[in-house]
């Protein structure tokens, strides 16, 4: 493991002069409790495991509310996401497909990495039971447990990954630094030199901010703003009698609260809220379609919003219940939510927290 | 040259240069047909006042130089809270990078952490473990130090051939400050490393305190060897984007390593392997094996003026081909320039003698005849490496590789000037 580091430099290192340095009495010392409310990791052989257990089955129903926005109902991945299921035996091919099921050495970097680091956008939320039921659910998504499977802590340091023997340590020493050394070529290195391949035949470089995509885009925020200004000016009386009809239940609009957290890792509400990977959503119902400033939305979005629809109770359940059924073409990832109640509740939120 | 003026060049920054460009050629052998109107006649800066002071606080660039920004391919990650941009190279000279157009790379989002809401935990197998806060850490001896923070992608879309057409895009994704911290190997002593016994076989694991709760496994030798803990770069706060108040420096390390937000401190007896150092970072070989734990980043070069977005915008004679090279084994010790694609190879000279694991720039101050160019520039390292051809890296590792592609570069420079990303045979 020293051969990063010369040896003279290492036994320099460790031979401690580090070691005999004075203290200087800075800091104090940590609590047990918390150590434990930061010390989370684990490691590959199971130790730092809280426990806990889940099965596949729940894991499949976890999984399906707290990751299959992003990764998919099947682990199958949405959009740009992370595939996290498939891929066996293509670790060799010209475009590897790296998943949990096909690449990951250690079943301990799973669980511990949804434990710490997911959901996103709400990271660290989830109880042990659940990033047991989910990594299980994971693990029988990539076809390595039945769906009887149940993983708890006293089972998990057994596990064995499909691809556990498939690293090795950096070799570059051994197989690359002798080769690349010594003095180099400077005359006569080729015969000839032929360009065989050009980046402007690929054309996948940004445009520049003042052409090109970003000049559409500016167009059309600025149509989106002149759409909302008509609205306005036509229909003011419209919005205020409607926004006042509409009374929110208090206890409706915290069960949405609750729902909203499926949102929140793309959509933000509230005082001082900005957009994300969504727009920001404050006064949506009520509000035309699209009209939030400075976001760039789907071509779908922006014909709504031409189109002077609003966001009421029926657009926004259509759209909530299926988004990709109600506006094809949107480019928001979220599957939809399948409970009438979970929608009628984050529209009751909507409303409560824009207020 | 009438035909470098003529080529309509799609970037913004030559289009106010055109002027300047027509200057200089007045000024290169003839004679000015007719006096130049900015000598001759009264210009209003020269007659009314500027700003005063207290105008800006804290300044920013004049606009003249707007286009001088970090830029990202939206198409490389699904969301930009959990993405990466890039340093625009091409526009800068000298070897610091202002914090400011530095390149970020967030996994989920900068975060505003203050310092008094600040913590630093060190736990695991030390004799006691230890909670700072930021105060004590100013209270540790300081050291100052330059070093490069490289992201181990970066270069990674050439792997798949010449791609993105701008060495921001092919080599942004680094730079170089002056960092002022306490060295890691100070936090540890005070600790107390007795309780880890014999350190050959033992780890530090780093994590910050963003919700990615990013961490990584740093052998112990390094972690005693060079690690800073840092809080100021450049001479001030680390910026929020860059792990504001305090990050990890990793020198010649891949920027992943370079943990921000750093929040705690494990001694270890094994690596954690999180998801960092395993599904990530990791290198798939051709036969599908994959290399885990390559965390220097080999010596590296590349000519950053004339390139893509900084084409030659004079005609020909006396000009200035210049880039930077690198390497997380120690200095640079000489790099290389050819024009034509690699036959013959010419020695740059370099700005002054590099900094250990941190960047160096050199130039060749050649004469241009007017000609197509293949520029590529090859750095050699105080260990006697000599960076790679694409061919040659890929003999080795194939072609399924993301990270660690320190290939030559070369750019295809036409008789109008411009600039072109290609590969050579």
């Amino acid at each position: 493991m020293s051969k990063f580091l010369k040896v003279t430099a290492a036994a320099l290192v460790l031979g401690s002069p580090a070691l005999a340095e004075e203290k200087f009495g800075l800091g104090r010392p940590a609590l047990p409790e918390e150590v434990a409310a930061w010390n989370k990791d684990v490691l590959p052989d199971g130790r730092g495991i809280p426990e806990g257990r889940g099965d596949v089955f729940t894991g499949e129903e976890v999984f399906a509310e707290q990751c299959a926005v992003c990764h998919g109902d099947f682990a199958e991945g949405v959009d740009n996401w992370p595939v996290l299921a498939g891929g066996f035996d293509t670790l060799g091919d010209k475009d590897p497909v790296k998943t949990v099921g096909s690449y990951w050495p250690h079943l301990s970097t799973v669980w511990d990495y949804v434990n710490r680091s997911m959901p996103f956008g709400a990271a660290q939320t989830l109880s042990p039971d659940d990033v047991y039921a989910i990594t299980a659910y994971i693990l029988y998504s990539n076809d390595l447990v039945d769906d009887d499977f149940e993983l708890s802590h006293e089972n998990f340091a057994d596990f064995e990954m499909y691809n556990k023997d498939g690293f090795i340590i950096d070799d570059r020493a051994e197989t690359e630094y002798t080769i690349w050394s010594g003095e180099p070529c400077m005359e006569n290195c080729k015969d000839e030199v032929k360009i065989t391949m050009r980046a402007s035949v690929v054309d996948v470089t940004p445009e520049e901010a003042d052409e090109g995509a970003d000049g559409a885009m500016q167009g059309h925020s600025e149509g989106t703003v002149e759409v909302a200004a008509t609205e306005q000016a036509a229909e003011p009386e419209a919005e205020v009698v409607e926004t006042a009809a509409v009374a929110v239940d208090p206890e409706l609009a915290a069960a949405g609260e609750k729902v909203f957290r499926k949102c929140k890792s793309c959509h933000q509400i509230g005082e001082g809220a900005k957009n994300r990977s969504g727009p920001q959503l404050n006064g949506v119902m009520g509000r035309t379609f699209g009209a939030v400033e400075d976001f760039k939305y789907s071509l779908v979005f922006n014909a709504a919003a031409e189109e002077g629809r609003v966001w009421d109770d029926e657009s926004m359940s259509a759209f909530l219940a299926k988004p990709k059924g109600y506006l094809k073409g949107t480019k928001m990832g979220f599957g939809g939510l399948k409970k009438e109640d979970d929608i009628a509740a984050v529209i009751a939120y909507l409303r409560s927290a824009s207020e | 040259m009438d035909d470098a003026l003529k080529a309509p060049s799609r970037r913004a920054f030559l289009k106010g240069s055109a002027a300047a460009v027509a200057g200089s050629v007045a000024a290169g052998a003839a004679v000015a047909a007719e006096p130049d109107p900015l000598i001759t006649e009264l210009q209003d800066w020269a007659s009314s006042l500027g700003e005063g002071v207290d105008e800006t606080p804290y300044g920013l660039p004049i606009k003249y130089e707007d286009d001088v920004v970090r830029r990202n391919v939206p198409w490389l990650t699904a969301d930009p809270i959990s993405s990466i941009n890039f340093t625009p190279i091409h526009a800068l000279d000298g070897t610091i990078t202002p914090q400011g157009c530095a390149f970020e790379r967030h996994h989920s989002g900068a975060i505003e952490l203050s310092k008094p809401d600040y913590r630093l935990m060190i736990n695991g197998l030390v004799d006691q473990e230890l909670v700072f806060t930021y105060a004590d850490l100013e209270r540790f001896p300081r050291e100052n130090h330059v070093y490069f923070c490289e992201c181990a992608a970066n270069t990674g879309m050439e792997w798949a051939g010449a791609q993105l057409n701008g060495v921001q895009f092919t080599h942004g994704m680094i730079h170089n400050m002056e960092y002022t911290g306490v060295s890691l190997r100070t936090l540890l002593n005070e600790a107390g490393l007795g309780a880890a016994g014999d350190l050959k076989d033992k780890w530090v694991y780093v994590e910050g305190a963003d919700a990615s709760s990013n961490g990584r496994s740093i052998p112990m030798e390094k972690a005693l060897d060079d690690v800073l803990v840092a809080f100021k770069a450049n001479g001030e706060a680390l910026r929020k984007e860059h792990g504001y108040p305090v990050r990890l420096v990793v020198p010649g390390w891949e920027g992943n390593m370079w943990v921000k937000w750093l929040r705690r401190i494990e001694v270890t007896d094994m690596a954690v392997e999180s998801r960092e150092e395993t599904s990530k970072y990791t290198d798939v070989l051709a036969d599908g094996i994959a290399r885990k734990w390559t965390w220097v980043m080999d010596a590296k070069s590349v000519i950053t003026s004339p390139s893509p977005q900084s084409p030659i915008t004079h005609g020909p004679g006396p000009m200035v081909i210049s880039g930077l090279a690198w390497s997380g084994h120690g200095q640079i010790t000489r790099v290389d320039v050819s024009k034509d694609g690699g036959m013959t190879w010419e020695t740059a000279r370099l700005g002054r003698q590099g900094d250990t694991k941190a960047l160096t720039r050199f130039y060749l101050d050649t004469e241009w005849d007017g000609e197509e160019m293949l520029l590529q520039a090859r750095a050699m390292d105080e260990t006697g490496y000599v960076q790679p051809t694409k061919a040659q890296l890929r003999e080795v590792r194939g072609e399924n590789s993301i990270y660690h592609n320190n290939c030559i570069q070369t750019w295809h420079v036409k008789t109008n000037g411009e600039a072109e990303n290609v590969e050579v045979s």
